[in-house]
């Protein structure tokens, strides 16, 4: 087991990517269905020292003993919210790889339906405005110059 | 003495690119024909000098001349050739340089190929892409000279970090920086048009081909960086909507958008300010995925450059360009006039269709991006945005978008009649509708959503094929009659055919590995095995071995199949390179058809065992497949006829230079 022990090998393994070996075999739960339960909220929490890892993917210590923490939640009976929420109250909404829906996250979670809606809505009018767009006669002075090329012609 | 030459032609190139950017742009406003002459060769010179620059620095390391900061601290006397040569640009100093090298080459060939340009588009042109590279080779210069020396030179170097020691480094950087920095021609060519305040018709022709390569660059950086990541971090991921994917994802989502936008304004002249505001769009996002990287404002995990200085300086050009260009748009935009009516149920419809949805999708991956930042600078609270936020909102967006990309080619041009194009799409919908159901039923493990995709995969290519059949006649005319014409098709046919094709084939990968992916983790002992997707894999033993600047354990693996026999080995390795001491793990992959069998090695258990870990990975590398097809179709596409010979002949552009041809 190589364990992250001196600073500068701590250091080391925020900086680079280590072998990622997350998930080891004596953490697995025998039960196979609170253990996919387990997989699947792994993968939506944030290793906190690493950039961009879940504890899913993550050899971190941290990142393993917060995938022990909620294996022992989920042993214990816990609902996947009770367990996320438990763990946002320990570490933070940091720890969420998918944002709450929330009044802050509004624009986040809004930007794609609204843009769609808006980008939409302006093609629909504008496509509407055209087919109506109504069509003018020939000015007095077109008329004459119509008429004038159609003479040359004969 | 190489090094000081590099340095000082880099000063030079700096130099000319002030002269590029300021004397063809003053001397099409003063209509001096002599002096907007100079835009070309000074342009090709800049290109000349930043060359000599990236040759001298790429000398020192060849050499492991290590009393250069930038090749003792990323390179090693023991290392092999290809990565002493790679390790140039696999640093932040020579990977600036490599992209400011790019620059001028583009610069460069619009120099040589646009000899047939209106002459002040073209010296707008060059002039713009002047002013991009002075403001980059500025930026080395003063920020991140590649050139520095250290009194007294040591005597080994600290080595190219082991990530970047691969083949990949050789492909990935410069096909993304190809494409990256390709953008920048369609941004120059906006720009010049905005500074003009017109859209010539060899505006509209030119700007198609410089979108198509460089998007043909960029797929094929995305593509090649992708697998990297898969068998190189060893733990089998091939995307991580990590902000520095995102970056260079954003402006190929853009781009795409850009380069259907550019069809419809070169067929139809219809959409000409929309593909305007599209080209400085993506160049910006091209720009902004250089901050980002470059300045490691997000650390991730590509970040190996964290400076804050450096990210000041990327911020300030990219406030500059990108400020400057909508503003200089905001101004002119109103002047160009738009050309061409069409129906809303037309080949243009479709196209607005698809610039909806790519450029929904850009906005969303950006805000992804970037809101952990506004958040952070605005509240001070610390949020994640991670895979779960784009899988939910980028998926839903690219459903409706896949669903239509067989109508639209079929569509016809001013008014189609989608009654008539959904009939010819019948047995391309039946297929996929098969496959949907062959998907459910008959393949274990797969769900609703899995079978849908399945589905939505098998449509996009048999509406690619439908496209090809219908156009050459396949089913209606004899045979040989339809060889003849499938023969005869424009390219440009093929290339969308392949393209949407390839995009089918992405798909499926996306979808199978996803859904039917199986993964198994456990300590195994020589001579024990286990058994995955109907392969039982034997772990034979582990030795040590070594390389040319690494030391490794490597565990090798046998894999059978159902009736016992031996189907082939699978090496796994850890390694440690010894410079550095840093550990990494060699993933071990074994190829079967569009499968594979992915192996990692963990760390030894107490009692003689190892943790391994192991992935069956169905279709995976259609994937990447998918994506290559889309580059040989964009390619295909780019040599088509109409753009060899399609250019604006010099009598046109004679006259066109001379009275101006008006936007219409």
């Amino acid at each position: 087991m190589r364990r992250v022990t001196t600073p500068i090998a701590m250091l080391l393994a925020l900086w680079s990517i280590a072998p990622a070996f997350a998930v080891q075999p004596s953490e697995i739960l025998d039960d196979p269905a609170l253990e996919a339960r387990a997989r699947n909220l792994s993968a939506g929490l944030r290793c906190m020292v690493c950039q961009n890892q879940s504890i899913d993917d993550s050899d971190a210590e941290l990142a393993r003993d917060l995938r022990v923490l909620v294996r022992e939640r989920l042993v214990a009976g816990e609902t996947d919210e009770q367990v996320i929420d438990y763990v946002v109250s320990r570490y933070g909404e940091f720890v969420l790889l998918q944002p709450r829906f929330s009044l802050r996250n509004a624009a986040l979670w809004a930007m794609p339906v609204v843009l769609l809606l808006v980008g939409g809505g302006f093609l629909l009018v504008r496509a509407g405005r055209k087919r109506q767009a109504p069509v003018t006669a020939l000015s007095a002075d077109e008329e004459r110059r119509l008429s004038s090329l159609l003479d040359r012609r004969d | 003495m190489t090094v000081e030459l590099g340095h000082f032609a880099l000063v030079l190139a700096f130099a000319l690119s002030l002269v590029q950017f300021a004397v063809p742009l003053a001397a099409t406003r003063l209509r001096e024909p002599a002096l907007i002459a100079v835009a070309g060769p000074v342009t090709v010179a800049g290109f000349f000098l930043t060359a000599v620059s990236f040759a001298a620095l790429t000398t020192a390391y060849v050499q492991s001349d290590f009393s250069v900061v930038n090749v003792w601290e990323n390179s090693h006397s023991l290392k092999p050739m290809l990565y002493k040569v790679t390790g140039v640009w696999g640093n932040h100093e020579g990977s600036m340089l490599l992209w400011v090298l790019i620059l001028t080459f583009f610069g460069a060939l619009v120099a040589w190929f646009g000899r047939n340009l209106p002459a002040s588009l073209r010296a707008n042109v060059l002039s713009i892409q002047g002013l991009v590279g002075a403001a980059f080779l500025l930026f080395i210069l003063a920020t991140s000279n590649p050139f520095a020396r250290i009194d007294p030179a040591p005597i080994e170097g600290r080595d190219l970090n082991p990530i970047l020691q691969d083949i990949g480094l050789a492909i990935h950087p410069p096909l993304l920086y190809l494409g990256y920095v390709g953008f920048s021609v369609c941004f120059s060519f906006a720009v010049a048009a905005l500074i003009d305040g017109r859209i010539d018709a060899a505006w509209a022709r030119w700007v198609r081909p410089w979108t198509l390569a460089a998007w043909v660059f960029l797929t094929g950086g995305i593509v090649m960086g992708s697998y990297w990541a898969y068998y190189e971090l060893g733990w089998g991921g091939w995307w991580f909507w990590d902000p520095v994917e995102n970056a260079s994802f954003l402006p190929w989502l853009s781009g795409t958008a850009l380069l259907h936008s550019a069809i419809v304004m070169e067929k139809r002249s219809a959409l000409k300010i929309w593909t305007l505001l599209l080209a400085i769009v993506t160049f910006s996002l091209s720009l902004l995925g250089t901050f980002l990287v470059r300045s490691g404002v997000l650390t991730s995990v590509h970040a190996f450059a964290t400076d804050p200085t450096r990210g000041l300086f990327i911020l300030v050009i990219l406030i500059i360009f990108v400020g400057g260009s909508l503003g200089l748009f905001a101004l002119r935009a109103s002047r160009l006039t738009q050309g061409g009516l069409f129906q809303p149920v037309s080949r243009e419809g479709a196209l607005v269709l698809n610039n909806l949805f790519l450029t929904t999708a850009t906005a969303t991956v950006l805000i992804g991006t970037l809101y952990p930042l506004l958040v952070e600078s605005v509240t001070g609270d610390k949020i994640s945005v991670g895979p779960p936020f784009f899988n939910l909102t980028f998926g839903p967006l690219m459903v409706p978008l896949l669903a239509a990309v067989p109508f639209g080619p079929l569509l016809a041009w001013k008014r189609g009649d989608l009654y008539a194009v959904s009939q010819r799409l019948f047995a391309a919908f039946g297929g996929a509708l098969l496959a949907m159901l062959i998907a459910w039923f008959l393949v274990d493990g797969t769900g609703a959503l899995a079978a849908f995709g399945i589905g939505l995969a098998t449509w996009l290519v048999l509406g690619a094929l439908t496209d090809l059949a219908l156009k050459s006649g396949i089913g209606s005319v004899a045979p040989a009659v339809a060889l003849r014409r499938l023969v005869g098709l424009p390219r440009s046919v093929f290339g969308t055919a392949l393209a949407h094709l390839g995009l089918g084939l992405t798909t499926l990968g996306i979808v199978a590995v996803s859904a039917l992916e199986v993964e198994r983790i456990a300590v195994m002992r020589p001579g024990e095995t286990m058994p995955i997707a109907g392969y039982t894999l034997r772990f034979d033993g582990i030795s040590p071995h070594q390389g040319p600047n690494y030391t490794e354990d490597q565990g090798r693996f046998t894999y059978l199949d159902q009736a016992a026999r031996e189907r082939g080995t699978v090496v796994s390795s850890k390694r440690v390179y010894t410079a550095r001491q840093m550990p990494t793990t060699e993933a071990g992959i074994a190829t079967r058809g569009l499968s594979q069998l992915y192996v990692a090695l963990g760390d030894p258990t107490s009692d003689g065992g190892m943790v391994v870990r192991v992935w069956w990975k169905p279709m995976v590398l259609l994937i990447w497949l998918g994506g290559l097809v889309m580059m040989i179709g964009g390619t295909v596409s780019l040599l088509d006829r109409r753009l060899r010979v399609g250019a604006p002949s010099a009598r046109k552009s004679r006259t066109a230079a001379h009275a101006g041809v008006p936007a219409e």
